[in-house]
Formats: C-alpha cells, sequence, structure tokens
C-alpha cells in the first residue's frame, strides 16, 4: 500500500567513477532522482557536475551501476539510445545548429522519435511555444542569432522535443542575466507539472535549492552533503560556502 | 572566331561541368557530414559505368560480388556485437539491411541468361546498376570509417587514399583494362539555331538539374536531410538529439555513392571509361568543391561547372596543357580563399 505513495526511482546511480586519463574526475557518486522530482546537483567550477551528466547521457565512459527506470544502463549503451529510452541532456555549451531555424533546430528535438514513427512533432512544438512563446516569434530566425537567454529557452526547448522521462540541464543559468535567471527557474518549476524528472546542474545555489525537491552537493568529484532542499539551504555550511554572500544580506 | 565552335566547345563544358558539380556536391556533403575528403568519390563514377557496360554484355558485374562480400562483413561483425551485447533481436536487420540487396541482386542477375540480361531495358539495366553500386557507399563506411570515426582529418584522409587505392586495384580485376562505352539513353539529336545537342547531353543536363533539386528539396524539407545538416553543424548536438553519427556517415556516404554511380551511368555513353577513369573525373569535381571551400554547396557546383568550361576550352586551344591548365587552377582559389575566408578551426565552438 505504502508503496504505491512512494514515487518509483526513475534513475539510481550507484558508486559512479569517471575518470579522464589516469585522472579521476568522480569517484563514486551515488545519488538517486524519484518519479516527478526535481533534484540538484550544486558545487564549484571544476567539481564534476559536467562530468556527472556527460557520463550519465553515455557521451564519457564510466564505471558503477547506473538504473534507469529499473534497468541497468550499461557504460556501453550509446547516447541515441539513451535519447531513445527518454533520456535527454541540455548541455553546458547548449549545442544548437546555429545556422538552422529555430523551428528546425526545435524539430530535429524530436528526430529519435520521427526515427521511431511517432510524428506527433507539431503538437509538441505547440506545446513548446506555450512554454517559451519568445521561441514561437523568433521561429523562422537562425539559432546564431539568437541572445543568450533565448539560446538557452531554445536548448530547454528542443531538449522537451524529445519527451523526455528525466530532463537534465547543466547550469541553465550559466552567462545569463539576473532577469532571464528568474524566468529560466520559473519555467523548470513549471515543467514539474508536467511530471517531468529533472536533474538539475548548478553553480546558482541559491535558485537551484529553490526549484528542487532534493540536492546533492558535489566537491572535487565526491558528494559531500545530501538532503531535501529546504534543510541543505539551512545548512551553514551551505550557507558558508554557497550561499554566503546572499546570506548575509537576508542575516 | 568561330561562333559555331564556341558554342559547340560551351555545350561540352556544360555537359561535363553538369557531372562535375554532381561530385562536388556528393564531395561536399561527405566533407560535411563526415570530415573525410572523400578521393574514392571517382571509383563510384567508373563502377557505375562499368557494372553498367557489364551488364549490357549480359556478364555478372564483379561488383556484385564486392557488395557481397562487403555485406558478409559487416553482418559478421555487427551480428558478432550483438550476440555479445545480447541483442538478439537486432540480428534479422542487420542481415536484411546489409545483405539483403546484394544477395537478391546476385540471384537475380545470375539467374537470367546472358541473353535475357543483355536484352533487359535500359532503365532496369540502370536500376540494377544502381542497386549494385549504391549499398557499396554505407557498407564501406561501416567497415572503413566508422571504426576510425574520431581520429584526425588527416588520418581520415590518408585512410581515404588508400581506399581509392583499393578501389582502383579491384576495378581492375573487375573489368580488366579495357575501355567500355554503353548505350545511350536515346539515339539522336536537337537541333536549335546553330547547335546540335545530342540526346544524351540534353540527359546529363536534365538529369543533374533534377538531381540538384531533389537534394536541395532533401536537405531543406525533409527530417533525414536536416539531420544530415545537423551533424554537420554540430557533431555533439545532433548526438544529443538521437541522430546518430553512423547513421549519418552511411546516409552521407550512399548518397555519394548514388550521385557517383549515376554520374557514370549518365557520362559513360558520351565517353569511353576504364577501371580508373573515375580518378580524373572525381578530382575535377574536387576541384570544384574546393572552390567551394568544401563547405558551400552553390559555389561548388558553380566552381565545378567553371572547372567544365575551363577543361572544354582549354582542350580545343591547348589541348596539351588541359589538365595541367584545370588543375593550376586550384592554386589561385586556393589564395583567394585563404585571403578571404576567416581560418575554420576544428573546434570550434
Ligand atoms: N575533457 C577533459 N579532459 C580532462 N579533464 C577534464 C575534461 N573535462 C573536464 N575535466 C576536468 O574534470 C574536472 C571536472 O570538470 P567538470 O565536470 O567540467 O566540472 P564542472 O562542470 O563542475 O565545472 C575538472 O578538474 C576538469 O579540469
Ligand atoms: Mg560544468
Amino acid at each position: 500500500m505504502n508503496a504505491a505513495h512512494e514515487p518509483k526511482p526513475v534513475l539510481e546511480v550507484s558508486d559512479l567513477c569517471v575518470a579522464y586519463g589516469k585522472v579521476e574526475a568522480l569517484h563514486k557518486v551515488s545519488l538517486r532522482i524519484r518519479e516527478g522530482e526535481i533534484v540538484t546537483v550544486i558545487g564549484p567550477n571544476g567539481a564534476g557536475k559536467t562530468t556527472l551528466l556527460s557520463a550519465l547521457m553515455g557521451l564519457l565512459p564510466y564505471r558503477g551501476e547506473v538504473a534507469y527506470v529499473g534497468h541497468n544502463l550499461d557504460a556501453h549503451v550509446e547516447v541515441e539510445e539513451r535519447v531513445g529510452q527518454g533520456l535527454t541532456l541540455v548541455p553546458e555549451k547548449r549545442e544548437l545548429f546555429a545556422e538552422m531555424s529555430v523551428e528546425d533546430n526545435l524539430l530535429l528535438g524530436a528526430f529519435h522519435r520521427y526515427r521511431s514513427g511517432l510524428r506527433d512533432h507539431a503538437q509538441t512544438m505547440e506545446e513548446v511555444f506555450a512554454l517559451f512563446p519568445r521561441l514561437k516569434e523568433r521561429r523562422t530566425q537562425a539559432a546564431g542569432t539568437l541572445s543568450g537567454g533565448e539560446r538557452q529557452m531554445l536548448a530547454m526547448g528542443r531538449a522537451l522535443m524529445a519527451k523526455p522521462k528525466l530532463l537534465m540541464l547543466d547550469e541553465p543559468s550559466l552567462g545569463l542575466a539576473p532577469l532571464i535567471i528568474k524566468e529560466i527557474f520559473r519555467i523548470v518549476a513549471e515543467l514539474k507539472q508536467t511530471g517531468v524528472s529533472i536533474l538539475l546542474v548548478e553553480q546558482n545555489a541559491r535558485a537551484a535549492l529553490q526549484v528542487a525537491d532534493y540536492g546533492y552537493v558535489l566537491e572535487t568529484g565526491e558528494v559531500s552533503l545530501e538532503g531535501p532542499s529546504h534543510e541543505l539551504a539551512d545548512d551553514p555550511r551551505v550557507i558558508e560556502t554557497y550561499l554566503g554572500l546572499g546570506g548575509k544580506k537576508t542575516a | 572566331m568561330d561562333l559555331q565552335i564556341l558554342l559547340l566547345l560551351g555545350q561540352d563544358g556544360l555537359t561535363n561541368g553538369a557531372i562535375y558539380a554532381l561530385l562536388a556536391l556528393a564531395l561536399v556533403l561527405v566533407f560535411a557530414v563526415t570530415r573525410v575528403i572523400f578521393l574514392p568519390q571517382g571509383e563510384f563514377v567508373a563502377y557505375g559505368a562499368l557494372t553498367l557496360a557489364a551488364i549490357q554484355a549480359g556478364k555478372l558485374p564483379g561488383t556484385v560480388w564486392l557488395a557481397v562480400i562487403l555485406g558478409i562483413a559487416v553482418v559478421l561483425i555487427d551480428g558478432g556485437l550483438a550476440l555479445k551485447s545480447g541483442n538478439l533481436k537486432r540480428l534479422p536487420r542487420i542481415v536484411l539491411g546489409n545483405l539483403g540487396l546484394p544477395l537478391v541482386l546476385l540471384g537475380l542477375i545470375s539467374g537470367l541468361e546472358a541473353e535475357a540480361l543483355a536484352a533487359l531495358a535500359l532503365p532496369l539495366q540502370i536500376l540494377l546498376t544502381l542497386g549494385i553500386v549504391v549499398p557499396l557507399g554505407p557498407l564501406l563506411y561501416r567497415l572503413v570509417f566508422q571504426p576510425i570515426a574520431e581520429a584526425s582529418s588527416l588520418v581520415l584522409l590518408i585512410v581515404a587514399v588508400a581506399l581509392h587505392m583499393t578501389l582502383i586495384g579491384l576495378g581492375l580485376v573487375f573489368f580488366g583494362a579495357e575501355g567500355f562505352r554503353t548505350q545511350p539513353f536515346s539515339d539522336g539529336a536537337l537541333e536549335i539555331g546553330p547547335l546540335l545537342l545530342q540526346h544524351q547531353t540534353l540527359w546529363i543536363l536534365f538529369a543533374s538539374a533534377a538531381l540538384i533539386a531533389v537534394l536541395y528539396v532533401l536537405f531543406e524539407r525533409t527530417v533525414y536531410g536536416k539531420a544530415l545538416r545537423a551533424t554537420a553543424l554540430n557533431r555533439t548536438g545532433a548526438r544529443l538529439m538521437g541522430i546518430s553519427t553512423t547513421m549519418a556517415g552511411k546516409l552521407s556516404l550512399g548518397l555519394a555513392a548514388f550521385i557517383g554511380a549515376l554520374s557514370g551511368v549518365l557520362v559513360s555513353p558520351m565517353t569511353t571509361l576504364y577501371y580508373d577513369s573515375g580518378f580524373l573525373i572525381g578530382l575535377k569535381g574536387f576541384v570544384g568543391a574546393i572552390i567551394g571551400g568544401l563547405a558551400s554547396y552553390p559555389v561548388a557546383a558553380l566552381g565545378a561547372v567553371l572547372v567544365g568550361l575551363l577543361e572544354s576550352y582549354s582542350s580545343f586551344y591547348a589541348s596539351a596543357f588541359k589538365e595541367v591548365i584545370v588543375f593550376t587552377l586550384i592554386i589561385p582559389v586556393l589564395v583567394w580563399r585563404s585571403l578571404t575566408s576567416h581560418h575554420v578551426e576544428e573546434e570550434e565552438e
């Protein structure tokens, strides 16, 4: 009875290790994301956040267990196959198709579904436009001519075109103006209503802990702290290191 | 100056230029998607022409065997990998996708009497030819380029050179050292003012224009075409959308083989082709592709037409230096390109 109420885990990572050559960038990282949850991984520059998402997406080889919706994701499973299983990454560098229009970028977000014979991209695109009206205005413009905030929106919209089960966002606030960051996080919170699970990687700990249900702190490749986000936000160690400046203001 | 001669040379140049343009487009495509400077492009031309010639002579072309053997190799490798990872569901697709068409064509052609094969309607013979040569593209990608897809451009080029030599050698084995011509698509000529246009010339111009239009629609309007362009623009971005680099590579080499084989089929009634004739033809397409900086499709096509015209006029006025003049064109083009275009790094952000 109880189990029916407890949301099932979408992703369970245990003892994940990733190395660049001989240098280990992630050491025995374990984390869990349940259905419909927003989980954040915060940590300073160089902590291994991007490495974590790249490994989970199949872009980097790894050791350790990755269980995704109940089955084991072997390190050999290719990126394309992971996309097919509902894993989607919005990378730190966005990786848009700069010379193609906003619309074509979005369309290609649905490529894997299209290839599997699912032709609902027009409908999905309308949903994405409802979420990001700005993209609709710019639909015929080349992606490379968009502003930083619009690019992030396009990257997120493109990822949503795949109708992911688990959406992974790598520092969506990176390099954006405060107002745009607010807008992006508002949308992240809104996405939660659609039932998608989100793994949010951020340096902007304050904003991330506000939208997330649960958080992990990653430092030099290892998880140093974890807990429900409101608890983390009150933890003195987190306040001192990651919320320091703002913390003093409100104190 | 005699206008008649001028027009005649122009017509010649345009016809050859159209073929070079097709090859230039294939080269730009393959380079954009795979970073391979695809030197063996010309071999598809020769294979297309000589395969058709063999069929018209009622013989089983050796290229069928090549397709079958490459198909078996891919089935063994990919099938072995699928077995190892316990992915048995993929086996039928691997076998059918790589070996299906070559085996069917082998059965079909060897099942026909020589006279019956030679007497087949020309469109059917062309279809058989394309059916044999086009699968070579994806099969060669799988065996030769996929394992080194992440290698540097220089390594890819060296492998392309090696593949080019190998395919020429195999061409000699399959077709011998003599040259062949095939039947024209239709006999006769069309008179327009002072111009006498051979039907085959019209076929070439028409088919090239049609193919370019088809390629345009493919890249601008279809999801798969856009996926190919996306891979060329941003490989990581494309992978994250589930567009596999392998699929894109196979698709681009398949298109290159199709364009090459069709070019061979189109020119073979006009010129005698030998097992190694593809190289020079491909190289002229390559000059066109370089004019387009290996990046711009329209400039590459126009450049290739220019190469055709230059070749035609120089063959008349200085025939001994025809090739020299055409290939010397590459020097001012490279100078001009290096002066005008900003350098594109491999690791561009
Ligand atoms: N391609 C790479 N090769 C070698 N080391 C790398 C590479 N990418 C990242 N690293 C190293 O791995 C560590 C983690 O990097 P990264 O995952 O990008 O951190 P974050 O995203 O948290 O800023 C850093 O020390 C970085 O220098
Ligand atoms: Mg990072």
